[in-house]
């Protein structure tokens, strides 16, 4: 164990506080509580260790191991070799957050062309420089309204099909403000919500949130309800998977005022969970009120361009406690392999890959709705995510195709008792020809079985 | 450093000038230099609403902070300085004349007594 302080130096602090040893700094705990028998087996070896890590990393199937159709927020794109290779570089890996700009520069440049990149595909004027993953960015738009209105709007209207986890996270992060409100509105269907919206718009609406494609991927236009939405006086913001702005129009062409999501599709593999990166663009007018920080370019003293983190005067390290937000950091790397993976793709890249996962969601979504039993539940045009009715427990389905090292899809009776025979189905560019039809061929034996 | 003896100055750092039955208000020459270039103002507060001494009015940020500007008075908001907004600089060259930043019709005139007159904020700030 390393330890910096040196016995002189301990004893030192020990004088400067006033107590004679370190035995006299801990006696308020109590004694049986100081050095307590803490159970750990024997020491091991360096190589025992990495034996031990390797057998328990081998308990685990990645989707490397098997054919995933799984996505419902998480995707499973292909990453470039190249993107891994420069993220690896020291003179990034272990770069600090960049306060001091003058040791920097490389950094923030790399932020720089993430927001560049981001305000681009989103078709937005202004991105920060990013947030912890895709819910505490689209959470984040809510804090930004109430505050815009100056607290004086306090309902923030929710799509019912947004990502459930995405609602939770938000009823978190809005639980520390009293008198927001979060309005769900009691709907069946994605329909139904375009329909009755516009009834719970009004002036105490400050933020209408929804999301495209919609949870069960659904596509849809929300040009007129925005519209209805800024007619009351409201802003609205949009959850976006950043593959469909590859070939869909943006809801920045629908007048949205902030678009966010969840960039992990975006040159990050699934990494169990995270660490992924949530992107947050929206208008200029915006650019004041918004949380994060954003890296400006500028020119130093001997006219040389320069880059420097600007704009953070929400944040709790200059506004203390009255901060109208807490989040002063950013993912620093991840949007970096984000910057990267947009970078080698290029406008017709990106292109190219969203319209191969169209096309291939479509062949698997024809394939599959034709098996007796099986049917489409999406009633709306979908991107490469869609849900299908089974004729059995969307459960069983799943155990079924485990079994035979499929991960079928994402059960959605986990979140809505209605749908026990809903599975939500994404498919990417990594999903070949054949593992759609050893997919397909599965659920019909399943069917037979 | 500039104070000016027609005013009455908050030990927050803002001045209210008395015009009739109204307060005109504004940051000090003190603090537009501790803030040093002021690069954005927001208003909270409109005209026709009711503002408590003490409670926030507007908040400035410059390059190298933000800071709430409280009302040295009560009062009902008459006017705001809506061309701040476009030219906040005003708060750094000119914070006792152009820059002004509301005009609010005073409840309580026996308020301005809890205030400094500009002797005893020089001594105030020298004291800082």
């Amino acid at each position: 164990m390393y330890i910096p302080h040196t016995d002189i130096e301990r004893q030192q602090m020990l004088d400067v506080i006033g107590v004679k040893t370190l035995e006299e700094l801990f006696r308020d705990v109590p004694e049986e509580y100081r050095n307590p028998n803490l159970n750990l087996p024997v020491g091991q070896s360096e190589m025992e260790v990495l034996d031990q890590m390797r057998l328990l990393a081998e308990a685990n199937n990645s989707t490397d191991d098997l054919i995933s159709f799984l996505g419902a927020g998480a995707y499973d794109h292909f990453v470039p070799s190249a993107v891994d290779m420069l993220l690896k570089r020291g003179d990034f890996f272990s770069a600090y957050t960049p306060y001091q700009p003058e040791i920097s520069q490389g950094t923030l440049q790399a932020i720089f062309e993430y927001q560049t990149l981001i305000s681009n595909l989103t078709g937005m004027e202004i991105s920060n420089a990013s947030h912890y993953d895709g819910a505490t960015a689209a959470a984040e738009t809510a804090i930004t309204a109430y505050y815009h209105f100056k607290k004086k709007r306090k309902t923030v209207v929710v799509s019912p099909f947004i990502h459930p986890d995405y609602i939770q996270v938000l009823r978190t992060y809005l639980q520390a403000i009293e008198d927001i409100q979060i309005l769900i509105p009691d709907v069946n269907s994605p329909d139904e919500f375009l329909d009755v919206t516009p009834n719970y718009l009004n002036d105490d609406t400050a933020l209408l949130l929804f999301q495209y494609p919609d949870f069960l991927g659904n596509l849809y236009d929300y040009t007129t309800l925005i519209e209805q939405l800024h007619q009351a006086g409201g802003l609205a913001a949009s959850i976006v998977y950043p593959q469909v702005l590859g070939i869909m129009k943006s809801p920045a062409a629908m007048d949205a005022d902030f678009i966010v999501g969840e960039a992990q599709s975006l040159g990050l593999p699934l990494n169990f969970g995270g660490p992924y990166i949530g992107f947050f663009t929206t208008k200029k007018e915006f650019i004041r009120k918004i949380s994060g920080r954003i890296v400006g370019e500028t020119i130093d003293a001997d006219n040389k361009r320069g880059y420097v983190l600007t704009l953070t005067a929400r944040e709790q390290h200059i506004r203390r406690e009255k901060a109208t937000s807490n989040i002063c950091t950013n993912q620093g790397l991840n949007a970096l392999a984000v910057a990267i993976y947009l970078s080698l793709l290029g406008k017709t890249g990106m292109n190219d890959v969203s319209t191969i996962c169209y096309q291939k969601a479509h062949y698997l979504a024809t394939q599959i709705s034709s098996l007796k039993g099986f049917s489409i539940v999406n009633k709306a045009p979908f991107f490469n995510e869609f849900v299908i009715e089974c004729p059995l427990d969307a459960a069983d389905v799943n155990k079924r195709m485990a079994g035979i090292g499929i991960l079928a899809g994402f059960d959605l009776s986990q979140f809505d008792v209605n749908r026990k025979n809903q599975l939500l189905i994404a498919v990417t560019e990594k999903s070949t020809r054949e593992s759609m039809d050893y997919y397909v061929n599965a659920l019909q034996e399943v069917l037979n079985a | 450093m500039e104070t000016l003896g027609d005013r009455k100055y908050a030990k927050t750092d803002e001045w209210v000038k008395v015009e009739g039955k109204n307060g005109r208000i504004g940051i000090s020459d003190y603090a537009q230099d501790q803030l040093s270039d002021i690069v954005f103002i927001e208003f909270l507060k409109e005209p026709g609403e009711q503002v408590n001494q003490g409670e926030i009015f507007a908040t400035i940020e410059s390059v190298k902070a933000a800071a709430d500007v409280n009302s040295p008075i009560s009062g009902t908001v008459k006017e705001i300085n809506e061309s701040l907004m476009d030219t906040p600089e005003l708060l750094n060259s000119n914070p006792f004349d152009k820059a002004w930043m509301g005009v609010i019709e005073l409840n309580d005139e026996k308020e301005l007594e809890s205030l400094m007159d500009a002797g005893e904020y020089d001594s105030f700030c020298e004291s800082r």
